[in-house]
């Protein structure tokens, strides 16, 4: 008689955590992740670990007081959330914006979006083994960086732009800036593009690698490049142009696998599709008879002059309003959306007519589509889904507000 | 803009829904829809299943509470259909006090953590969702952030009186 006991294989799974502070996650999410060997059996995000009750926050502040914490959304491209929030209010209280000023916000958001591709794409880089592009590139994000800090002052959260308006003109400083990298910044983009596009290295590790279908992108509530790779050509600048994008001609680049490499090429492509877009822009002021606007005619919300507050009767009450928060908002609610640099970050914004958003809701892009992350790393290698994590452009501050 | 009409979309909500829509509204842009709780989910599914309407996309949805009227818990979602590129809101709201809605994240996946965030804000709880836990928040937090009644920060501290400030 046998009495050995019968062998059972147990299939043993490791349990790994990826993060919450992990090289390798840019940014603090943390993932369970079930591991059998090397593959991914089941992943598990947990998020909110920056999170900072930005729509609470929202609730008890004045409009113009908000900007700041639309900085810290997806800082990555700060500028692009500031508008955003300006062009909210801006259509609740029914301000139109001249020309002059849509123009030069355009300049400043698609100046935000190449910023927030090159970080992107570079990291794509890196985490596939390619250091040296991502240290090229830097150099012209800290040059845009330079751009933001001539329009502005600041570098990272930006708070640029006024409700009404642009809180200055550009200087002539900020122009030979601009100019400079119309001039040079293709020659430094495409060397990036030399390394990488057609890497043998880069392409086995990017193609089929993190994919998902278009329907399923859809489903899970893709905006922005991530849904573009997958062949969507949704584009909010296109769909409902804001600030000016209809006056332009530019291409949506698209993708047809969903994949990493597509991800990558689609965000390569659309930073070509801004470089354009700012040249069509300085071309269009130019031309522009009106070389001096740089905010709509509202004094209830635009301050006025330091000289005219001092000097001024009228000047004093509107700037003792607009600090105080005196000024009269309309009743409403209204939903304005922007292309963001990684998707469609919307503003829905529910006033009672205070001095506060009664409600404001944050659209944010990779909020939504983080969720199917689990799914498409199922099956994967581990090291491919830091490769997908990077390559769908997920920003702590803008996923966990 | 859109083929989508808003008066081709009304009819067609009315004739099916009639007594259960509360309101047609069109707030800026945006054609915004009030509808009674119970028919909510059979709404949402017929905007999504129907093949003119075709309202595929979720693009947002949140929690809303105002704490004056007498049906003071709501919802709020955002549909897109993107070939015919109309959006459509649709908002209910109910007076109970522990407020239950029916799950989207069965026709769109995209509502499963959007609706998770909005329990963990407002203490809604969602019929039929696979996994409601708190999401931003930490487990342990007592009460619903963005209730009304929830305060930002601590009220008794002296340092920080608003009222000097005029907010």
């Amino acid at each position: 008689m046998n009495t050995n006991k019968e062998i059972l294989q147990e299939k043993e799974y490791t349990i790994l955590n990826l993060g919450p502070t992990h090289p390798a996650t840019h940014g603090i999410f943390q993932n369970v992740l079930k591991m059998d060997g090397e593959l991914i059996v089941e992943a598990e995000p947990t998020i909110g670990y920056i999170h900072r009750a930005f729509e609470k926050l929202a609730e008890h502040r004045p409009f113009n007081q908000i900007t700041p914490i639309t900085d810290r959304l997806n800082y990555c491209s700060s500028p692009i959330n500031n508008m955003g929030w300006h062009m909210t209010v801006e259509k609740l209280a029914g301000i139109e914006i001249p020309k002059r000023v849509q123009y030069l916000r355009v300049i400043i958001m698609e100046l935000a979006r190449i910023a927030d591709h090159i970080i992107c794409n570079s990291v794509i880089g890196v985490d596939s083994g390619a250091m040296t592009g991502f240290l090229y590139v830097f150099q012209w994000r800290e040059f845009i960086y330079e751009i933001y800090e001539e329009l502005c002052g600041a570098r990272l959260t930006t708070n640029v732009g006024r409700i009404g308006g642009l809180e200055r003109d550009f200087t002539p400083l900020a122009w030979e800036k601009i100019h400079k990298l119309l001039n040079e910044f293709p020659e430094g983009l495409k060397e990036f593009e030399n390394l990488l596009v057609r890497n043998r290295i880069f392409m086995d590790r990017t193609i089929n690698c993190g994919p998902i279908t278009a329907e399923r992108a859809l489903e899970y509530g893709f905006t922005g490049p991530n849904l573009r790779a997958a062949g969507v050509d949704y584009d909010v600048r296109v769909m409902n142009p804001y600030s000016g994008y209809e006056d332009f001609s530019f291409e949506i680049p698209l993708g047809t696998n969903g994949d990493t490499y597509d991800r990558f090429m689609v965000r390569e492509q659309e930073m070509w599709q801004s470089l354009s877009i700012i040249r069509q822009a300085v071309e269009k002021l130019e031309k522009m008879e009106d070389k001096t606007t740089f905010h709509a005619d509202v004094p209830n919300f635009f301050l006025p002059d330091k000289e005219d507050v001092y000097n001024t009767m009228e000047g004093l009450i509107y700037h003792f309003k607009i600090v105080m928060g005196e000024t009269e908002m309309p009743k409403g609610e209204v939903y304005h959306a922007v292309e963001g640099g990684n998707g469609e970050l919307g503003f829905y914004l529910v006033s009672d007519g205070g001095r506060t958003p009664y409600r404001l809701h944050f659209r944010r892009p990779c909020f939504i589509y983080y969720q199917a992350y689990p799914e498409m790393v199922k099956g994967a290698f581990l090291s491919d889904a830091i490769l997908t994590m990077s390559s769908m452009n997920v920003i702590a501050g803008e996923l966990d507000a | 803009m859109s083929s989508l009409t808003q008066e081709y979309i009304t009819e067609k909500l009315q004739s099916k829904f009639g007594e259960a829509i509360q309101s047609i509204e069109m707030l800026h842009d945006f054609l915004t829809i009030t509808v009674e709780k119970n028919s909510l989910k059979p709404l949402m599914k017929f905007l999504h299943d129907d093949e003119t309407l075709n309202f595929h996309f979720l693009t947002t949805l949140c929690g809303l509470h105002f704490p004056d009227q007498p049906a003071q818990f709501g919802m709020m979602y955002q549909l897109h259909n993107m070939p015919a590129n109309c959006r459509i809101r649709i908002k209910s709201f109910t007076n109970d006090s522990e407020p239950v809605f029916e799950t989207m994240s069965d026709i769109w996946p995209a509502a499963n953590w959007q609706e998770r965030e909005t329990y963990d804000f407002y203490g809604y709880r969602f019929h039929g969702h696979p996994d409601l836990r708190r999401i931003l928040n930490m487990d342990s937090l007592v009460g619903w952030p963005l209730r009304k009644e929830f305060p930002l920060e601590d009220p008794f501290r002296g340092d920080k009186d608003d009222k000097m400030f005029g907010r």
